[in-house]
């Protein structure tokens, strides 16, 4: 079973805790937007083999969406960030890189 | 290729069965290939035979990475209906199961075609109405399918409690002619036939790339070398996204774990499928006695062929509360597959930004039944540029707002 921690009350969170809540980091795009970039914030995600940055919301706990960078090869979970960032974190991007040699983000 | 019949078996049993011959070829690719297709499963093999049968284009090669029928077409629940809400699914699903009905005979081989009969139970209000909707849109369509009472799902089905305590059956959406077929026995005839049309079947090889020229394609990169082609088809379920990443486009996919589980074998004791949204599981009973069951798919993305051990329980304690009499099997396998997930449910088949290179994927939890219908209009889309089958499950439909909404229709994995 997955587990995350939960980077706002800190819990070991098991996966019957969580919502998975797809792809993170997506740049929106709304009403002024073309028909392609609104076509790509709606449908089309990443779907990697490997490293996946995703949004998850520990709805049986604290109630709050965070986010988690984890394989999707092999559910290895690198580690958990508040939602209110941009970007994935350093210190998460070097547990990845350590954890796989030569890994790059995509995009 | 020699025929399959009750004189063959007669014939080697005289002989210590040493007649029998292979079923299908594994030949070193050659240098070029009119087509190819990626995918050595149900949907690849089907499109494949169709391409030879109903245009004449025999030159094609289908290049697998593990073996013939290896991914989701060996790891499904077999189910085969059509009862679908929208024009464009009932259509194609209808073609695949009409498809079915003389699949055996097609390609003299036999996938124990089934039409046992599958049941929908409406658990709710709201299903007995979405039901019924669905039963007079099938009308509209030709899709033989009636809404029964409890009573008759009863009837039936006696091993179904009506009464459960939590959701009792209100009615079903019963589509007698749907059923279940022998789901590696589908990839195995289709191979079987497309060899024999001279076709080559390459199993072991991973594509490793995809080459362009000028916006159009021009072969494959495989573990096995290069490969030249007119016509690419890409029909690799799970692993579509990767492959277009290759070709240089995305898509709109997302690949989950969906479960499945079989018990130890026991007396008939059922003969229809009985699917249980509301409460998300699904069962049928094998030839072998084993009881199939299937449930829901995970929520997050996933390719390890793995799910999570709490969407089987919850599939299983539903199946005890709708059949009581499960509660004591034991269970004998467990499995899962990877499902490509489109937006609205529906699958992907369409021409790609790269000329020459077609999509065959976004069947989800639903691609085992289509195979046959699946294979016909991806044929007849890469023969012709374009096929009433296939035209409206064009990807382009996720920019045009032109959604065949499935999801809300069927309102779980179907």
């Amino acid at each position: 079973m997955l587990t995350f921690e939960c980077p706002y009350c800190g819990v070991q969170a098991d996966e019957t805790e969580l919502s998975p809540g797809g792809e993170a980091h997506l740049t929106r795009h709304g009403p002024e937007s073309s028909d392609e970039a609104f076509e790509g914030y709606l449908f089309l995600r990443e779907n990697p083999r490997g490293v996946h940055f995703e949004r998850w919301r520990h709805s049986f706990g604290c109630g709050k969406w965070f986010l988690a960078a984890r394989c999707t090869m092999t559910l290895e979970v690198f580690g958990t960030y508040a939602a209110q960032t941009t970007e994935p974190p350093q210190d998460i991007l070097d547990k990845i890189t350590g954890r796989r040699p030569g890994w790059r983000r995509l995009g | 290729m020699r025929r399959y019949s009750v004189f063959a078996i007669a014939r080697e049993a005289m002989r210590h069965h040493l007649g029998w011959e292979r079923a299908w070829a594994s030949p070193e690719p050659k240098k070029r290939y009119d087509v190819i297709i990626v995918g050595a499963g149900g949907h690849g093999l089907a499109t494949a035979y169709w391409l030879g049968k109903n245009h004449g284009i025999t030159n094609v090669a289908v290049i697998e990475k593990g073996w013939l029928g290896g991914g989701n077409t060996g790891r499904n629940t077999t189910i085969i209906r059509s009862n679908y809400l929208q024009d464009p699914s009932a259509a194609i699903y209808e073609k695949a199961r009409s498809l079915y009905e003389t699949m055996s005979q097609d390609l003299n081989y036999n996938v124990m075609f089934s039409p046992r009969g599958v049941m929908m139970l409406a658990q709710t209000q709201h299903e007995v109405r979405g039901y019924l909707r669905t039963a007079h849109a099938n009308a509209l369509q030709g899709v033989t399918t009636e809404f029964i009472g409890p009573e008759r799902v009863k009837e039936l089905c006696p091993i179904i409690n009506i009464d459960g305590p939590r959701y009792p059956v209100l009615g079903a959406l019963w589509q007698a002619r749907a059923g279940t077929a022998r789901h590696d026995a589908v990839a195995w005839g289709y191979a079987r036939a497309c060899s024999d049309m001279g076709m080559d079947i390459i199993q072991q090889c991973e594509v490793t790339g995809i080459r362009r020229e000028g916006g159009r394609v021009a072969g494959i990169d495989t573990t096995k070398g290069a490969i030249d082609c007119d016509k690419l088809g890409l029909v690799v379920a799970g692993h579509s996204g990767h492959l277009a990443e290759m070709a240089g486009f995305r898509l709109p996919i997302e690949s989950v774990a969906l479960q499945a589980l079989v018990s130890e074998p026991i007396k008939p004791c059922m003969d229809v499928v009985v699917m249980a949204n509301t409460v998300h599981g699904y069962m049928s009973q094998s030839d072998k006695g084993e009881m199939v069951i299937g449930g829901g798919a995970d929520g997050f993305n996933n390719y390890t062929q793995r799910g999570s051990f709490h969407h089987v329980q919850e599939t299983v304690r539903a199946l005890v509360e709708t059949f009581p009499m499960v509660s004591r099997l034991k269970m004998l396998r467990w499995w899962g597959g990877i499902v490509d997930m489109t937006g609205d449910r529906s699958p992907i088949l369409s021409k790609t930004p790269v000329d020459g290179v077609f999509v065959n994927c976004g069947w989800g939890t639903g691609g085992f039944k289509a195979i046959p219908g699946s294979g016909w209009a991806m044929a007849e889309l890469m023969a012709k540029g374009t096929s009433p089958l296939a035209d409206p499950f064009s990807m382009t439909r996720f920019r045009e707002g032109r959604f065949i909404d499935e999801s809300v229709a069927a309102g779980v994995a179907h």
